[in-house]
């Protein structure tokens, strides 16, 4: 952060409207639609106030398709245009993956570089808001697998704006998953100004010794909770936000596992062949004879995210996180 | 043109009959003699082009190819229609359009032979690559078109599929979205009576493919997709609609698959040579030979030399197709994202590895 730079406190969906308006007054190409992100301002009121400012022809409301919303959206970057696209879960997306495997996420590719395809499809994901079904999942390794994309999750607003400025700037098809558990639960001092952080880099949030907890999203929260925990006991976790799911940050994960010889991996998304087994296949790779223990993963059941009434036997609490800690120290 | 030829009563546009009289003149497009020797000629040259290639395919020398055998009429009258400017959202059985847009018969032959480079069309503007999965493209064409509107652009696109892709969600999606944005896009139905096998009353229960458009609040015609002046004319007005604001149009242009869906496909099982004969007699290139030799415009017995010729233009450019230099392994990751990432970096490293490893093997 500059210093004298102008600040002010937001959440992270403020984080969202910001990086999406200051984008939208600086590059006419940009645009912002999708269902009720014109009029409303999205049903989590992300995009609120941009159609009064910038127009009815730059955010506005689309007819309630996803295919539609994403396939426009690839016809609009392949025609100039630098398109930013809400759906309104992460369980909504769905009916859009043919546009986006097929299309959005290697146009590049099957046109030699002719066309781009400049697009930010973003959506809130995750549990913990007593919701419908479809209202809570997290699906961040489907999208990892999908050659082409790139998979951003914030945890912060400041990394919010940042990021989300880095997406809408990249000429690659982003998918950028906000954690709405906490989309108004964390209050920060933001700049005012523009600035950026690069994708592909994660952050060390706690240096540590013993073991390396890696989480992203809205697991980061309940992470700085289970490193306090640990903390008390004696132990000395180094918590790394992933920030970008892919391209992964490999580095900074393996040079923080050599030095702890541990790993503890957090997401909410299902166990089998989530991010949590990426990670371990990378630190095998690269890390094989510094590990002290098998790598731990605290993650969401391969289940279906169950309703609000039996949602907390999913859910993962910074107990959960630390008994994975124990885990691995204990091993 | 669009109230007249309503498809609510299952009308057909039509301005020259199966035996190249003109039975509408009221509606025939303005194309002078010249223009029209071209157009014709150039629907020789796309028919002995695919006629060839599906030769070259049953000689190992290309991989999978969708004949257009029968379809001519479509494609020319694009030609007629496409400006610089304006979009053309392709399927893939549009080989006329693709030429008359800039792409070049090498580009299509080394895109069927397995390289993506053949679906650039370098020289082509404002003309998407090949699409594959049924349907999806009719999306982009509606992104297309928002944008035209958004940059206030004098462009129209032009968007195709088949009649199967009119059973696809992202058909129905894209003619709402154009609709509602009031889009500048001309969607064109190449209804050739089948999708790979299936026939088209299997498709819909809808009394034509054109009336779908009603529903959508949108101009829409039936047109005889074998009769090049009934297409061009079509075309034109919805053309002069889409650019004059009022919105996309939707056109069904009826036509047959003489060939096979796909050089893999075989029709013989599913349809029988009495019905491949009774759709022959509407082919759209004998339909106006007919025509041209009746104003004395064409002379048939130059036709064999001309076609020697076209054979010859269509075998160099084969050739050139076939002596593309070989696949680099840098082009499977190159063009994946803007840059490449470090992951495919180090996959492409490792992969190297391994050849140098698998030739010491020799």
């Amino acid at each position: 952060m500059e210093g004298g730079a102008e600040m002010k406190v937001m959440t992270i969906v403020q984080a969202v409207t910001d990086a999406i308006d200051i984008k939208l007054a600086e590059d006419s190409s940009v645009v912002a639609f999708g269902e009720d992100v014109g009029v409303e301002g999205g049903v989590f009121r992300a995009t609120e106030g941009l159609q009064k400012k910038h127009g009815e022809h730059r955010v506005f409301d689309s007819p309630l398709a996803e295919s539609a919303i994403v396939g426009t959206a690839v016809g609009m970057a392949m025609n100039g245009l630098r398109p930013v696209v809400e759906m309104q879960f992460c369980g909504f997306v769905y009916p859009a993956m043919n546009q986006i495997i097929s299309h959005a996420a290697r146009l590049h590719n099957r046109s030699r570089g002719r066309y781009k395809t400049p697009m930010v499809i973003r959506f809130p994901y995750g549990g913990g808001i007593n919701a419908l079904e479809h209202h809570s999942e997290s699906m961040e390794a489907m999208y990892g697998h999908i050659p082409g994309l790139k998979v951003v999750i914030p945890s912060t607003p400041y990394d919010t704006k940042g990021l989300l400025i880095s997406a809408i700037e990249s000429d690659d098809t982003v998918i950028f998953m906000e954690p709405k558990r906490i989309y108004r639960a964390i209050k920060q001092e933001v700049p005012e100004e523009k600035y950026s952080i690069p994708l592909g880099k994660a952050k060390i949030l706690s240096e540590g010794t013993d073991v390396t907890l890696v989480a992203y999203g809205a697991m980061i929260r309940e992470a700085q909770k289970a490193v306090a925990m640990a903390k008390k006991d004696g132990i000395s976790v180094e918590l790394i936000d992933l920030r970008t799911i892919y391209p992964l940050d490999k580095q900074t994960v393996v040079e923080s596992v050599k030095k702890t010889g541990r790993m503890v991996v957090v997401h909410e998304g299902p166990n089998t062949f989530g991010v949590g087994a990426e990670l371990t296949a990378i630190v095998n790779e690269n890390a094989f004879l510094n590990q002290e223990a098998p790598v731990v993963r605290v993650t969401g059941f391969d289940t279906i995210v169950p309703l609000p009434r039996g949602e907390h036997h999913y859910i993962i609490s910074p107990e959960k996180i630390y008994y994975g800690i124990q885990k691995s120290v204990k091993f | 043109m669009f109230k007249e030829y309503s498809p609510l009563d299952d009308k057909l546009f039509q301005v020259m009959d199966n035996d190249g009289k003109i039975v509408n003149p009221a509606w025939m497009p303005e194309i002078n003699d010249e223009r029209l020797l071209k157009a014709f000629k150039d629907m020789l040259f796309a028919r002995q082009a695919d006629l060839m290639a599906v030769s070259y395919q049953r000689q190992g020398r290309m991989f999978t190819y969708p004949p257009n055998f029968g379809q001519e009429a479509i494609s020319g009258g694009l030609a007629q229609v496409m400006r610089e400017q304006d979009w053309l959202v392709p399927a893939f059985r549009e080989l006329g359009a693709w030429l008359a847009k800039g792409a070049t018969l090498k580009e299509v032959f080394l895109y069927f032979m397995g390289y993506e480079d053949g679906t650039v069309f370098e020289k082509a503007k404002n003309i998407t690559p090949i699409s594959v999965p049924i349907g999806s493209q009719l999306i982009h064409a509606a992104g297309i078109g928002y944008a035209i509107n958004y940059k206030k652009e004098d462009s129209v696109v032009y968007a195709i599929v088949g009649d199967g892709g009119t059973s696809t969600g992202d058909f129905h999606e894209a003619l709402n979205f154009a609709a509602v944005w009031n889009a500048p896009v001309v969607f064109i139905v190449q209804n050739n009576q089948f999708a790979i096998s299936v026939p088209f009353k299997k498709q819909t229960r809808s009394i034509n493919i054109a009336v779908k458009g009603v529903a959508y609040g949108m101009a829409c015609i039936k047109v005889d997709g074998n009769d090049l002046f009934a297409m061009t004319r079509a075309l034109k007005e919805a053309e002069a609609h889409a650019r004059e604001g009022k919105g996309p149009v939707l056109i069904e242009a009826l036509t047959y698959r003489r060939g096979a869906h796909t050089t893999s496909d075989d029709p013989t099982k599913y349809r029988t040579k009495e019905e491949e004969e009774q759709w022959s007699c509407t082919d759209p290139i004998d339909r106006l030979r007919k025509y041209l030799v009746s104003k004395n415009l064409w002379d048939t017995a130059g036709e064999e030399s001309l076609l020697a010729e076209y054979k010859k233009e269509v075998d160099r450019q084969f050739e050139a197709a076939e002596n593309y230099p070989p696949y680099p392994l840098e082009d499977v990751f190159k063009y994946l994202y803007v840059e490449m990432t470090d992951d495919l970096k180090e996959q492409k490293v490792e992969h190297e590895k391994f050849l140098k490893w698998k030739e010491g093997l020799k």
